[in-house]
Protein backbone atom coordinates (compact mmCIF):
# COMPACT_ATOMS: atom_id res chain seq x y z
CA UNK A 1 0.00 0.00 0.00
CA UNK A 2 1.44 3.82 -0.26
CA UNK A 3 2.01 5.80 2.34
CA UNK A 4 3.17 9.27 1.45
CA UNK A 5 3.95 11.92 4.66
CA UNK A 6 3.45 15.18 3.63
CA UNK A 7 4.76 18.19 6.33
CA UNK A 8 1.97 19.47 8.74
CA UNK A 9 3.92 22.12 10.49
CA UNK A 10 6.23 21.07 13.45
CA UNK A 11 3.71 18.94 15.48
CA UNK A 12 1.78 16.52 12.92
CA UNK A 13 2.56 14.96 9.92
CA UNK A 14 -0.16 14.14 7.37
CA UNK A 15 -0.17 11.00 6.23
CA UNK A 16 -2.40 10.30 2.78
CA UNK A 17 -2.88 6.96 1.15
CA UNK A 18 -4.62 6.04 -2.10
CA UNK A 19 -8.38 4.68 -1.15
CA UNK A 20 -10.53 4.85 2.45
CA UNK A 21 -9.66 1.16 2.71
CA UNK A 22 -6.05 1.60 3.26
CA UNK A 23 -6.50 4.67 5.77
CA UNK A 24 -8.90 2.68 8.21
CA UNK A 25 -6.01 -0.72 8.15
CA UNK A 26 -3.57 2.36 8.86
CA UNK A 27 -5.33 3.78 11.31
CA UNK A 28 -5.79 0.68 13.20
CA UNK A 29 -1.95 -0.18 12.83
CA UNK A 30 -1.09 2.83 14.46
CA UNK A 31 -4.24 2.96 17.30
CA UNK A 32 -2.37 -0.52 17.91
CA UNK A 33 1.05 0.24 18.35
CA UNK A 34 1.41 3.78 20.11
CA UNK A 35 4.01 5.46 20.85
CA UNK A 36 4.40 7.79 23.46
CA UNK A 37 4.39 11.25 22.74
CA UNK A 38 1.67 10.86 19.97
CA UNK A 39 -1.59 13.51 21.19
CA UNK A 40 -3.87 11.89 18.50
CA UNK A 41 -4.79 10.53 15.19
CA UNK A 42 -7.16 12.14 12.74
CA UNK A 43 -8.57 10.08 10.14
CA UNK A 44 -10.25 11.53 7.38
CA UNK A 45 -11.18 10.35 3.46
CA UNK A 46 -7.84 9.92 2.36
CA UNK A 47 -5.53 11.09 5.49
CA UNK A 48 -4.54 10.83 8.68
CA UNK A 49 -3.13 13.49 10.83
CA UNK A 50 -0.45 12.25 13.27
CA UNK A 51 -0.22 14.75 15.74
CA UNK A 52 2.54 14.49 18.25
CA UNK A 53 4.07 16.72 21.27
CA UNK A 54 7.69 17.80 20.18
CA UNK A 55 8.84 17.60 23.34
CA UNK A 56 8.27 13.85 23.95
CA UNK A 57 8.55 12.54 20.17
CA UNK A 58 10.60 14.01 17.78
CA UNK A 59 8.71 14.83 14.44
CA UNK A 60 11.33 13.03 12.63
CA UNK A 61 10.92 9.40 14.64
CA UNK A 62 7.12 9.70 14.29
CA UNK A 63 7.93 9.81 10.26
CA UNK A 64 9.74 6.64 11.36
CA UNK A 65 7.44 5.09 13.34
CA UNK A 66 4.50 5.83 10.58
CA UNK A 67 6.37 4.92 7.39
CA UNK A 68 7.78 1.21 8.82
CA UNK A 69 4.51 0.04 10.61
CA UNK A 70 2.94 -2.97 9.34
CA UNK A 71 -0.62 -3.17 8.38
CA UNK A 72 -2.90 -5.75 7.69
CA UNK A 73 -4.34 -5.88 4.76
CA UNK A 74 -7.46 -5.39 4.19
CA UNK A 75 -11.22 -4.56 4.31
CA UNK A 76 -13.23 -1.60 5.54
CA UNK A 77 -13.23 -4.11 8.83
CA UNK A 78 -9.63 -4.64 9.28
CA UNK A 79 -7.96 -5.38 12.47
CA UNK A 80 -11.30 -5.66 14.40
CA UNK A 81 -11.43 -4.51 17.74
CA UNK A 82 -13.61 -5.39 20.63
CA UNK A 83 -14.90 -1.87 21.00
CA UNK A 84 -18.30 -2.00 19.29
CA UNK A 85 -22.11 -0.23 19.74
CA UNK A 86 -25.42 -1.14 19.00
CA UNK A 87 -27.52 2.09 18.41
CA UNK A 88 -31.36 1.65 18.76
CA UNK A 89 -33.06 3.06 15.94
CA UNK A 90 -36.38 3.68 14.90
CA UNK A 91 -36.89 3.42 10.97
CA UNK A 92 -39.47 6.20 10.02
CA UNK A 93 -37.30 8.86 8.90
CA UNK A 94 -39.02 11.23 6.27
CA UNK A 95 -36.61 10.24 3.42
CA UNK A 96 -37.03 6.33 3.77
CA UNK A 97 -39.61 5.89 1.11
CA UNK A 98 -38.02 7.99 -1.28
CA UNK A 99 -34.83 6.89 -0.83
CA UNK A 100 -35.60 3.01 -1.12
CA UNK A 101 -36.98 3.69 -4.03
CA UNK A 102 -34.11 5.42 -5.80
CA UNK A 103 -32.27 2.52 -4.67
CA UNK A 104 -35.19 -0.06 -6.37
CA UNK A 105 -35.71 -1.69 -2.74
CA UNK A 106 -38.54 -1.41 0.03
CA UNK A 107 -38.30 0.63 3.03
CA UNK A 108 -38.19 -2.61 4.93
CA UNK A 109 -35.22 -4.56 2.96
CA UNK A 110 -33.53 -0.79 3.10
CA UNK A 111 -34.05 -1.13 7.02
CA UNK A 112 -33.19 -4.82 7.25
CA UNK A 113 -29.60 -4.06 5.02
CA UNK A 114 -29.05 -1.33 7.48
CA UNK A 115 -29.28 -3.47 10.44
CA UNK A 116 -27.53 -6.45 8.81
CA UNK A 117 -24.38 -4.46 8.06
CA UNK A 118 -21.60 -4.33 10.70
CA UNK A 119 -20.18 -0.39 10.53
CA UNK A 120 -17.30 1.01 11.66
CA UNK A 121 -16.53 4.59 12.21
CA UNK A 122 -14.08 6.04 9.65
CA UNK A 123 -13.83 9.67 10.69
CA UNK A 124 -15.55 12.71 11.96
CA UNK A 125 -16.74 14.97 9.44
CA UNK A 126 -18.31 18.50 9.94
CA UNK A 127 -19.05 18.98 13.48
CA UNK A 128 -18.42 17.34 16.67
CA UNK A 129 -18.91 13.85 17.03
CA UNK A 130 -20.24 13.48 13.26
CA UNK A 131 -19.13 9.61 12.19
CA UNK A 132 -19.05 8.70 9.08
CA UNK A 133 -19.54 5.45 9.12
CA UNK A 134 -18.77 2.81 6.10
CA UNK A 135 -19.26 -1.00 6.27
CA UNK A 136 -18.15 -3.74 3.44
CA UNK A 137 -21.59 -5.46 3.70
CA UNK A 138 -23.66 -1.91 2.34
CA UNK A 139 -24.24 -2.30 -1.25
CA UNK A 140 -25.93 1.23 -1.88
CA UNK A 141 -24.75 4.63 -2.85
CA UNK A 142 -27.34 7.89 -3.08
CA UNK A 143 -26.93 11.05 -3.59
CA UNK A 144 -27.37 13.69 -0.65
CA UNK A 145 -30.11 15.93 -1.00
CA UNK A 146 -30.29 18.17 -3.43
CA UNK A 147 -31.95 20.73 -1.11
CA UNK A 148 -30.23 20.27 2.41
CA UNK A 149 -32.76 21.06 5.23
CA UNK A 150 -32.21 23.84 7.53
CA UNK A 151 -33.15 21.87 10.62
CA UNK A 152 -32.23 18.52 10.97
CA UNK A 153 -32.81 16.87 14.41
CA UNK A 154 -30.36 15.24 17.02
CA UNK A 155 -30.25 11.59 17.04
CA UNK A 156 -31.34 11.78 13.12
CA UNK A 157 -30.19 8.50 11.23
CA UNK A 158 -28.96 9.21 8.08
CA UNK A 159 -27.02 8.11 5.17
CA UNK A 160 -25.82 9.66 2.32
CA UNK A 161 -22.85 8.44 -0.67
CA UNK A 162 -21.54 5.12 0.62
CA UNK A 163 -21.62 6.13 4.36
CA UNK A 164 -24.14 6.22 7.25
CA UNK A 165 -24.13 8.30 10.25
CA UNK A 166 -26.74 9.93 13.21
CA UNK A 167 -26.86 13.98 13.63
CA UNK A 168 -24.71 14.65 16.81
CA UNK A 169 -26.89 18.13 17.27
CA UNK A 170 -29.41 19.62 16.14
CA UNK A 171 -28.35 21.70 12.55
CA UNK A 172 -28.70 21.78 8.72
CA UNK A 173 -27.62 19.17 6.90
CA UNK A 174 -28.15 17.23 3.42
CA UNK A 175 -27.88 13.89 4.56
CA UNK A 176 -31.43 11.24 3.61
CA UNK A 177 -33.13 10.87 7.17
CA UNK A 178 -33.97 7.05 7.30
CA UNK A 179 -34.54 6.86 10.67
CA UNK A 180 -33.78 8.36 14.28
CA UNK A 181 -31.94 7.08 17.67
CA UNK A 182 -32.90 7.98 21.34
CA UNK A 183 -28.99 7.16 22.50
CA UNK A 184 -27.53 10.49 22.27
CA UNK A 185 -24.49 10.81 19.86
CA UNK A 186 -23.01 13.42 21.41
CA UNK A 187 -22.74 14.00 25.15
CA UNK A 188 -20.67 16.51 26.14
CA UNK A 189 -20.37 15.23 30.02
CA UNK A 190 -19.82 11.76 29.23
CA UNK A 191 -16.23 10.48 28.03
CA UNK A 192 -15.86 10.46 25.03
CA UNK A 193 -18.21 13.00 24.39
CA UNK A 194 -19.05 11.20 20.93
CA UNK A 195 -20.76 8.00 20.80
CA UNK A 196 -19.25 7.48 17.39
CA UNK A 197 -15.25 7.56 17.79
CA UNK A 198 -13.20 6.58 14.81
CA UNK A 199 -12.37 3.12 14.92
CA UNK A 200 -15.42 2.01 17.03
CA UNK A 201 -17.72 -0.94 15.52
CA UNK A 202 -20.80 0.08 15.26
CA UNK A 203 -24.47 -1.91 14.57
CA UNK A 204 -27.83 -0.26 14.33
CA UNK A 205 -31.18 -2.10 15.63
CA UNK A 206 -34.08 -1.68 14.85
CA UNK A 207 -36.64 -0.73 18.08
CA UNK A 208 -40.20 0.79 18.38
CA UNK A 209 -40.71 4.12 18.25
CA UNK A 210 -42.84 6.48 20.81
CA UNK B 1 -16.66 35.50 49.58
CA UNK B 2 -14.53 35.79 46.50
CA UNK B 3 -14.79 38.65 44.47
CA UNK B 4 -17.07 38.37 41.15
CA UNK B 5 -17.24 40.26 38.08
CA UNK B 6 -19.57 42.52 36.88
CA UNK B 7 -20.22 42.69 33.23
CA UNK B 8 -21.26 46.00 31.70
CA UNK B 9 -20.64 46.47 28.22
CA UNK B 10 -18.84 43.81 26.32
CA UNK B 11 -18.17 46.01 22.93
CA UNK B 12 -18.51 43.89 19.49
CA UNK B 13 -17.49 40.38 21.36
CA UNK B 14 -16.50 39.29 24.40
CA UNK B 15 -15.42 35.90 25.49
CA UNK B 16 -14.27 33.50 27.65
CA UNK B 17 -11.62 31.63 26.75
CA UNK B 18 -8.63 29.43 28.48
CA UNK B 19 -5.66 27.17 26.26
CA UNK B 20 -8.62 25.42 24.87
CA UNK B 21 -9.97 21.70 24.31
CA UNK B 22 -6.18 20.03 22.75
CA UNK B 23 -6.31 16.10 21.67
CA UNK B 24 -10.27 15.93 20.25
CA UNK B 25 -10.10 16.60 17.04
CA UNK B 26 -10.44 12.90 16.12
CA UNK B 27 -13.83 13.39 17.54
CA UNK B 28 -14.56 16.50 15.31
CA UNK B 29 -14.00 19.10 18.36
CA UNK B 30 -11.51 21.80 17.33
CA UNK B 31 -8.59 23.04 19.73
CA UNK B 32 -10.35 26.46 20.53
CA UNK B 33 -8.95 28.74 23.41
CA UNK B 34 -7.45 32.24 23.62
CA UNK B 35 -6.82 33.53 20.07
CA UNK B 36 -3.54 35.56 21.42
CA UNK B 37 -2.51 32.53 23.48
CA UNK B 38 0.78 34.44 24.37
CA UNK B 39 -1.13 37.43 25.81
CA UNK B 40 -3.52 34.90 27.86
CA UNK B 41 -0.52 33.18 29.13
CA UNK B 42 1.20 36.23 30.24
CA UNK B 43 -2.38 38.22 31.86
CA UNK B 44 -2.52 35.00 33.61
CA UNK B 45 1.13 35.26 35.15
CA UNK B 46 1.02 39.03 36.16
CA UNK B 47 -1.69 38.09 38.97
CA UNK B 48 -0.19 34.52 39.90
CA UNK B 49 -2.95 32.41 38.00
CA UNK B 50 -1.74 29.04 36.08
CA UNK B 51 -1.08 29.59 32.35
CA UNK B 52 -4.78 27.68 31.93
CA UNK B 53 -6.61 30.07 33.86
CA UNK B 54 -9.91 31.57 32.17
CA UNK B 55 -9.73 34.82 30.98
CA UNK B 56 -11.95 37.32 28.69
CA UNK B 57 -10.61 37.50 25.11
CA UNK B 58 -11.99 41.29 24.23
CA UNK B 59 -12.63 42.27 20.49
CA UNK B 60 -11.78 45.93 19.37
CA UNK B 61 -12.80 47.24 22.89
CA UNK B 62 -15.51 49.18 24.52
CA UNK B 63 -15.34 46.72 27.13
CA UNK B 64 -16.88 47.54 30.75
CA UNK B 65 -17.09 46.32 34.25
CA UNK B 66 -17.53 46.19 38.16
CA UNK B 67 -15.41 44.43 40.49
CA UNK B 68 -17.29 43.45 43.72
CA UNK B 69 -14.62 42.91 46.72
CA UNK B 70 -10.76 43.44 45.93
CA UNK B 71 -8.78 41.39 43.38
CA UNK B 72 -5.89 42.18 41.22
CA UNK B 73 -6.16 42.13 37.28
CA UNK B 74 -4.28 42.40 34.18
CA UNK B 75 -4.87 43.52 30.64
CA UNK B 76 -2.49 42.37 28.02
CA UNK B 77 -2.49 41.78 23.82
CA UNK B 78 -4.24 44.80 22.61
CA UNK B 79 -2.92 48.09 23.60
CA UNK B 80 -5.51 50.96 23.87
CA UNK B 81 -6.25 53.25 26.74
CA UNK B 82 -7.96 51.55 30.24
CA UNK B 83 -8.67 52.79 33.11
CA UNK B 84 -9.75 51.95 36.53
CA UNK B 85 -12.25 54.65 38.34
CA UNK B 86 -11.65 56.87 35.51
CA UNK B 87 -7.62 56.68 35.82
CA UNK B 88 -5.35 55.28 32.88
CA UNK B 89 -3.85 52.11 34.37
CA UNK B 90 -0.18 50.34 32.72
CA UNK B 91 -0.92 47.73 30.21
CA UNK B 92 1.09 44.50 30.74
CA UNK B 93 0.89 45.39 34.61
CA UNK B 94 -1.43 43.42 37.74
CA UNK B 95 -3.48 46.62 38.86
CA UNK B 96 -5.17 46.18 42.31
CA UNK B 97 -9.27 46.60 42.10
CA UNK B 98 -10.55 48.00 44.99
CA UNK B 99 -14.09 47.12 45.70
CA UNK B 100 -17.06 49.00 43.11
CA UNK B 101 -13.82 49.38 40.60
CA UNK B 102 -14.52 50.24 37.70
CA UNK B 103 -12.70 48.82 34.50
CA UNK B 104 -13.15 50.32 31.34
CA UNK B 105 -11.52 49.39 27.88
CA UNK B 106 -11.38 51.98 25.07
CA UNK B 107 -10.93 50.98 21.67
CA UNK B 108 -7.75 49.23 20.42
CA UNK B 109 -5.45 51.31 19.24
CA UNK B 110 -2.20 48.74 18.10
CA UNK B 111 -3.84 45.02 17.89
CA UNK B 112 -7.27 43.86 18.33
CA UNK B 113 -7.42 41.67 21.32
CA UNK B 114 -7.51 42.22 24.62
CA UNK B 115 -7.06 39.92 27.08
CA UNK B 116 -8.12 40.47 30.95
CA UNK B 117 -7.29 38.15 33.62
CA UNK B 118 -8.85 38.05 37.13
CA UNK B 119 -6.37 37.02 39.60
CA UNK B 120 -8.48 33.32 40.59
CA UNK B 121 -9.61 32.89 36.62
CA UNK B 122 -13.27 33.50 35.55
CA UNK B 123 -14.76 30.32 37.04
CA UNK B 124 -17.81 28.77 34.78
CA UNK B 125 -18.48 25.11 33.47
CA UNK B 126 -16.11 23.49 31.74
CA UNK B 127 -17.28 21.82 28.37
CA UNK B 128 -15.05 18.73 27.61
CA UNK B 129 -12.58 20.53 29.85
CA UNK B 130 -12.06 23.81 28.88
CA UNK B 131 -13.88 27.03 29.56
CA UNK B 132 -13.03 28.06 26.41
CA UNK B 133 -16.46 29.53 23.69
CA UNK B 134 -15.43 27.74 20.45
CA UNK B 135 -17.46 30.12 18.14
CA UNK B 136 -17.45 27.15 15.26
CA UNK B 137 -19.03 24.02 16.64
CA UNK B 138 -21.01 26.15 19.47
CA UNK B 139 -18.95 24.70 22.71
CA UNK B 140 -18.30 26.48 26.21
CA UNK B 141 -19.86 29.17 27.67
CA UNK B 142 -21.91 31.91 25.75
CA UNK B 143 -20.60 35.69 24.40
CA UNK B 144 -20.77 37.57 27.24
CA UNK B 145 -23.49 39.91 27.65
CA UNK B 146 -24.07 43.12 29.57
CA UNK B 147 -25.35 42.95 33.19
CA UNK B 148 -23.83 39.08 33.52
CA UNK B 149 -21.95 38.64 36.78
CA UNK B 150 -18.88 36.31 36.21
CA UNK B 151 -17.55 34.14 39.48
CA UNK B 152 -14.21 34.23 39.96
CA UNK B 153 -12.08 31.11 41.04
CA UNK B 154 -10.08 30.42 44.45
CA UNK B 155 -7.06 32.85 44.95
CA UNK B 156 -4.15 30.37 43.38
CA UNK B 157 -1.40 29.32 45.55
CA UNK B 158 1.30 31.72 43.78
CA UNK B 159 1.32 34.98 44.75
CA UNK B 160 1.11 37.85 42.59
CA UNK B 161 4.97 38.28 41.41
CA UNK B 162 6.59 41.74 41.64
CA UNK B 163 7.96 42.47 38.31
CA UNK B 164 10.77 44.85 37.72
CA UNK B 165 10.05 47.20 34.72
CA UNK B 166 8.09 44.26 32.55
CA UNK B 167 9.09 44.66 29.07
CA UNK B 168 5.73 45.46 27.06
CA UNK B 169 5.86 45.67 23.81
CA UNK B 170 2.38 47.05 21.80
CA UNK B 171 1.37 44.52 18.61
CA UNK B 172 2.77 46.19 15.54
CA UNK B 173 0.77 48.52 13.76
CA UNK B 174 2.87 48.64 10.55
CA UNK B 175 3.52 45.63 8.51
CA UNK B 176 3.91 42.14 10.15
CA UNK B 177 6.13 39.16 9.15
CA UNK B 178 4.57 35.95 9.45
CA UNK B 179 7.11 32.85 9.71
CA UNK B 180 5.75 29.75 7.97
CA UNK B 181 6.23 26.11 7.55
CA UNK B 182 5.77 23.80 4.39
CA UNK B 183 2.31 22.63 3.99
CA UNK B 184 1.02 19.71 2.91
CA UNK B 185 -0.47 20.17 -0.31
CA UNK B 186 2.13 22.68 -1.58
CA UNK B 187 2.42 20.66 -4.84
CA UNK B 188 -1.06 21.66 -5.72
CA UNK B 189 -0.06 25.08 -6.73
CA UNK B 190 2.37 26.65 -9.26
CA UNK B 191 5.76 27.51 -8.95
CA UNK B 192 5.27 30.92 -9.59
CA UNK B 193 2.65 31.04 -6.97
CA UNK B 194 4.34 29.10 -4.37
CA UNK B 195 6.68 32.05 -4.90
CA UNK B 196 4.17 34.57 -4.38
CA UNK B 197 3.12 33.45 -1.44
CA UNK B 198 6.18 34.99 0.04
CA UNK B 199 7.30 37.44 -2.79
CA UNK B 200 3.82 39.34 -3.05
CA UNK B 201 2.44 41.56 0.30
CA UNK B 202 -0.86 40.18 1.21
CA UNK B 203 -3.35 42.37 3.72
CA UNK B 204 -5.75 41.41 6.14
CA UNK B 205 -9.55 41.35 4.80
CA UNK B 206 -12.51 42.27 7.18
CA UNK B 207 -13.10 38.50 6.87
CA UNK B 208 -11.30 37.54 9.67
CA UNK B 209 -12.44 36.02 12.96
CA UNK B 210 -11.93 33.12 14.97
CA UNK B 211 -12.35 30.49 12.68
CA UNK B 212 -10.00 31.93 10.35
CA UNK B 213 -7.63 35.30 9.00
CA UNK B 214 -8.29 35.96 5.53
CA UNK B 215 -6.41 37.30 3.67
CA UNK B 216 -6.67 39.82 0.28
CA UNK B 217 -3.75 40.31 -2.63
CA UNK B 218 -2.99 38.26 -5.73
CA UNK B 219 -4.38 35.10 -5.96
CA UNK B 220 -2.42 32.09 -6.03
CA UNK B 221 -3.04 29.80 -9.00
CA UNK B 222 -3.28 26.31 -8.81
CA UNK B 223 -1.35 23.27 -10.62
CA UNK B 224 -3.52 20.58 -9.69
CA UNK B 225 -6.90 21.55 -10.42
CA UNK B 226 -10.05 19.29 -8.76
CA UNK B 227 -11.02 18.99 -5.41
CA UNK B 228 -9.69 17.67 -2.17
CA UNK B 229 -11.06 15.62 -0.19
CA UNK B 230 -11.38 16.83 3.32
CA UNK B 231 -8.50 16.63 5.45
CA UNK B 232 -7.09 17.32 8.99
CA UNK B 233 -5.56 20.64 9.76
CA UNK B 234 -3.72 22.08 12.24
CA UNK B 235 -3.72 25.57 13.81
CA UNK B 236 -2.01 28.02 11.29
CA UNK B 237 -2.74 26.53 8.00
CA UNK B 238 -2.81 28.48 5.17
CA UNK B 239 -5.61 26.82 3.44
CA UNK B 240 -6.35 28.30 -0.33
CA UNK B 241 -10.06 28.59 -1.49
CA UNK B 242 -11.03 28.76 -5.13
CA UNK B 243 -10.88 32.25 -5.62
CA UNK B 244 -6.99 31.60 -5.12
CA UNK B 245 -6.91 33.68 -1.51
CA UNK B 246 -4.97 32.44 1.44
CA UNK B 247 -6.79 32.03 5.05
CA UNK B 248 -5.27 31.12 7.94
CA UNK B 249 -7.02 29.03 9.82
CA UNK B 250 -7.42 29.50 13.55
CA UNK B 251 -8.17 28.30 16.72
CA UNK B 252 -11.94 28.01 16.07
CA UNK B 253 -11.48 26.02 12.71
CA UNK B 254 -13.17 22.92 12.12
CA UNK B 255 -10.99 20.14 12.56
CA UNK B 256 -11.01 19.12 8.47
CA UNK B 257 -10.85 21.60 5.61
CA UNK B 258 -11.54 20.89 2.25
CA UNK B 259 -9.33 23.18 0.18
CA UNK B 260 -5.74 22.60 -0.29
CA UNK B 261 -3.16 24.10 2.76
CA UNK B 262 0.07 25.57 0.94
CA UNK B 263 1.78 26.47 4.15
CA UNK B 264 1.40 26.47 7.53
CA UNK B 265 1.78 29.58 9.92
CA UNK B 266 4.57 28.70 12.38
CA UNK B 267 3.33 28.44 16.24
CA UNK B 268 5.70 31.26 16.93
CA UNK B 269 4.05 33.48 14.57
CA UNK B 270 -0.08 32.50 15.31
CA UNK B 271 -0.30 35.17 18.19
CA UNK B 272 0.59 38.30 15.88
CA UNK B 273 -2.16 36.93 13.39
CA UNK B 274 -4.54 37.26 16.50
CA UNK B 275 -3.91 41.09 16.82
CA UNK B 276 -3.87 41.91 13.18
CA UNK B 277 -6.55 44.13 12.18
CA UNK B 278 -8.76 44.70 8.70
CA UNK B 279 -6.31 46.46 6.28
CA UNK B 280 -3.25 45.77 8.15
CA UNK B 281 0.33 44.67 5.56
CA UNK B 282 1.43 40.88 6.08
CA UNK B 283 4.38 38.97 4.40
CA UNK B 284 5.59 35.79 4.98
CA UNK B 285 8.95 34.48 5.56
CA UNK B 286 10.24 31.11 5.93
CA UNK B 287 10.63 30.14 9.71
Amino acid sequence: MSRRLLPSGDAAVLVECDTLEEVLALHDALAADPRPGVVELVPAARTILVAIDPARLPLESAATWVRRIRVEAGSRLAGRTADEVTIPVVYDGDDLSQTAELLGVSPEALAARHQAAEWRVAFIGFAPGFGYLVSDDWPFEVPRLEAPRTRVPAGAVAIAGAFAGAYPRQGPGGWRLIGRTDAPPWAPESDPPALLVPGRRVRFEATQGG
Amino acid sequence: MTPRLVVRQTGPLALIEDLGRPGLAHLGVPGSGALDRGAAMLANRLVGNPDGAAIIEILVGGFAARFEGETWFAVTGAWGSAALDGRAIAPYTATRATNGGALELGTAERGIRYVLAVRGGIDVPEVLGSRSRDTMAGLGPEPLVAGQVLAIGAEPGASVPLLDQEAAFPPPDGLVTLGVLPGPRADWFTDASRAALFDNGWRLSEQADRVGARLVGTPLARRVPGELASEATVPGSIQVAGDGLPTILLADRPVTGGYPVIAIVAPGSLDAVAQLRPGQAVRFRHA
